[in-house]
């Protein structure tokens, strides 16, 4: 009795140890390296996997990262200089910063200030209606609003605004990864450099249509008629296929341009009023500059063919 | 026993209640917007300047690369503005806007109503004519003819098959062609013969128009090489896969095109613009369209000059009912809501298709069952069900393994779901993606 107990521990642990050793080998055969650093560097990333930096997830950026000879145009924009001066120091590399930035809605279209001409029926989401037609108002450049930006953001920045209809962004959840930027089957949103306190001055207006339709279909459409651009002492307004654009790169928030706008499609946001004193100071010339101002406005605008 | 395709497959209501109409002559519109995109590929690109004087037949847009369409003026007149103008595809596009002023039409076009039988042109020159008169596919695809027609090297078209199963429910602009238009439609039958050098012309006519198949099959009793063939009735038939399946008993291969199993296939009514063309030198400027919809009064089959607005047609059918829901360009299965009536008529533009209130809303849409239904019908043998799941969550490498290209968005899936799934939609919306990255990677 006892033998057969003593022959089985013997044939069991040695068939163990042979089984072993195999996969000893087995594992020294195929052994991959593996750069420790990855996993260092990984570890300082933001783990959020969102994409934002161009790669499927934060190991193969951190993988790219090892790689690069330099940091030319890899930058994680959820953790920011920070983090990529972090990793620089890890890997013995200089980091090149760049400034944060974060997402912007370029539609102002609330249901008030676009009628609507027909009535969506289909699949409420903005990939497939907006592969069938232009949208609910006369505004085929605009907001659809069923949301798909606010499914696809990873970090709650965005919801949809009950009474406007539109997405709106919260700023300080916003990681400017771009995930809505991609998805928008209408180009709406924008990466734009983040100022401080959040402050911002955009034309939120996608529409190239001339002024004329581009009025009718949205009362707060840019309608194309370059009194930003003229006003604009940086030349940060560009004017393309009737759209002024204002380059954030470029803008000083100056918020000259902001008042001239007859139709209010440039957007001044986080801006404490403006200063009595200011207006104070030029009291008569302002008046008058904007005398002049409307009445030149009617005029352009009445001359504007309606189609 | 009828033939047919034995895959998948509806029957939805027929409803064909212009099928007794004449084809009736619209007056020419005040003012046509002609999109200088109504085919597939490559926008057309404008010749002509605003203020030019045009007549009718006239080219006013030429094709840009092969796989485009020219385009000729509908009626005679001035060029009031190239400009963007909404159409069927609901966006604004370029288009070119013409005031009518009489209705002069060039001088080499034969405005007579005799039917021309004898021709002698040799293949290229008819392939040539089928060219310049910028004839499209007149099904609804609007495939430039001309692209068909040139067989690749080291193929060879053994059959040429003409389209008149009409399976949409609703519409009668093929209909009515076969009965009013049965001869020329046997000459255009015979000048694509010779231009594909083929011997045999199957026809294949859906079993709901005893009248046109009866009429068709007496024009061609002594014609050696043209056989009519009665169909069952079936939805969607008229797919060019699917006519061929049913006919042949050939299958078209994933990924290939009819002409890889010796078949080319037409629409009578672009048959019909290649006798046109061909043998009257007249340009594919109007077309066939039927107006109906159980609300409209008189459901009509007219001539309609392309670039003619919608809203014309509806007047001429009586007005716009009063409880309208939608208004669609095409028929109820493939067909697409319009958002604007005065969207002109382009080149594929079959019929437009009234739907009141109560029947043109969706259903709300409930879970999935299980049910397997859309899998039996869909004639593509694909599992529409499983597509748009992975279409909603953006598997687009399953999308493709899955065959979603194959799909030719005939809607029997969306048609037949008794939870009210729009499975069509997101398929389109898959397929879109799948698409786009084979183009990126291809280049």
């Amino acid at each position: 009795m006892s033998s057969v107990v003593l022959y089985t521990i013997i044939s069991l642990s040695g068939l163990g140890i042979a089984a072993a050793l195999m996969l000893f080998l087995a594992a020294q055969k195929f052994k991959v390296y593996e750069d420790p650093r990855i996993d260092q560097v990984e570890h300082e990333l933001p783990a959020s996997n969102c994409g934002g930096c161009g790669f499927p997830g934060c190991r193969n950026f951190a993988e790219a990262l090892i790689k690069a000879e330099d940091f030319e145009g890899l930058h994680c924009p959820v953790g920011g200089n920070e983090t990529m001066n972090k990793i620089a120091e890890l890997l013995g590399k200089t980091a090149v910063t760049q400034d944060p930035k974060v997402a912007v809605l370029r539609c102002n279209g609330a249901c008030e200030f676009r009628p609507m001409v027909n009535k969506y029926d289909g699949t409420k989401t903005c990939s497939i209606a907006a592969a069938l037609y232009g949208g609910e108002t006369g505004c085929e450049y605009g907001c659809l609003g069923y949301g798909d930006c606010v499914e696809v953001c990873k970090f709650d920045a965005l919801y949809m605004d009950a009474d406007t209809g539109l997405p709106v962004v919260i700023d300080k959840n916003c990681t400017a990864c771009g995930a809505c930027v991609k998805e928008c089957p209408k180009n709406l949103f924008e990466l734009r450099k983040r100022y401080k306190k959040d402050r911002k001055i955009y034309v939120a207006c996608m529409n190239e249509d001339k002024g004329g339709p581009a009025k009718k279909s949205c009362s707060v459409a840019c309608i194309g008629c370059t009194k930003c651009v003229k006003v604009c002492t940086f030349d940060a307004i560009i004017m393309n296929n009737n759209l002024a654009f204002i380059d954030s790169e470029l803008c000083r928030l100056c918020r000259k341009c902001a008042p001239e706008c007859p139709t209010n499609s440039i957007i001044e946001i986080g801006f404490p009023p403006k200063k009595e004193k200011v207006v104070d100071d030029n009291t008569g010339q302002t008046t008058t500059a904007l005398e002049n101002q409307t009445n030149e406005e009617n005029n352009k605008l009445n001359n504007i063919p309606e189609n | 026993m009828l033939k047919t395709f034995l895959k998948g497959g509806v029957h939805p209501p027929e409803n064909k209640l212009s099928n007794k109409s004449k084809i009736k002559d619209l007056p020419v519109p005040q003012i046509v917007r002609v999109p200088v995109l109504q085919h597939l590929g490559s926008p057309a690109k404008p010749v002509v300047e605003p203020g030019n004087q045009v007549k009718a037949g006239q080219l006013i847009a030429k094709n840009e690369g092969y796989v485009s369409s020219n385009i000729h003026s509908p009626v005679s007149g001035k060029i009031a503005k190239i400009d963007d103008f909404i159409d069927s595809s609901g966006y604004k596009r370029k288009a070119i806007a013409i005031n009518t002023e009489g209705d002069e039409w060039l001088e080499k076009i034969d405005r007579s109503k005799d039917h021309i039988n004898e021709f002698s042109f040799s293949p290229e020159e008819i392939i040539n004519k089928i060219l310049e008169a910028g004839i499209v596919g007149l099904g609804g695809a609007t495939f430039p003819s001309h692209v068909k027609l040139n067989i690749p090297r080291g193929k060879k078209a053994e059959y040429l098959i003409v389209n008149g199963v009409e399976c949409e429910p609703y519409l009668t602009a093929d209909h009515a062609l076969m009965l009013e238009h049965g001869e020329e439609l046997i000459t255009g039958i015979k000048l694509l013969k010779k231009a594909l050098k083929v011997d045999k012309a199957l026809i294949g006519i859906e079993n709901n128009k005893p009248d046109a198949i009866k009429h068709i099959s007496a024009l061609v009793k002594n014609t050696d090489g043209i056989d009519v063939y009665a169909l069952k009735i079936k939805y969607p038939q008229g797919g060019e896969k699917q006519l061929i399946k049913a006919l042949l008993n050939r299958e078209v291969p994933s990924g290939e095109l009819p002409v890889d199993v010796g078949v080319v296939a037409f629409n009578v009514g672009t048959t019909f613009a290649v006798y046109e063309a061909v043998q009257k030198n007249k340009p594919l400027f109007e077309r066939i369209v039927t107006v109906t919809g159980k609300s409209v009064k008189n459901p009509s089959n007219f001539r309609v000059r392309i670039g003619t607005p919608v809203s014309a047609l509806l007047e001429a059918a009586g007005g716009l009912p009063e409880n309208t829901g939608k208004i669609i360009d095409g028929g109820p299965m493939m067909g697409k809501a319009l958002n604007d009536l005065n969207v002109p008529v382009t080149k594929g533009c079959s019929g437009i298709l009234v739907l009141p209130e109560n029947e043109s809303l969706r259903k709300e849409i409930q879970p999935c069952i299980r049910c397997s239904k859309c899998i039996s019908v869909c004639p593509m043998g694909l599992e529409p069900y499983l597509l748009m799941g992975l279409s909603q969550h953006n598997l687009v490498d399953r999308l493709e393994t899955g065959k979603v290209l194959d799909c030719i968005e005939c809607g029997s899936c969306s048609y037949i779901c008794p939870s009210n799934r729009p499975l069509l939609d997101y398929i389109r919306s898959g397929k879109a993606e799948v698409s786009k990255i084979i183009r990126i990677t291809k280049q």
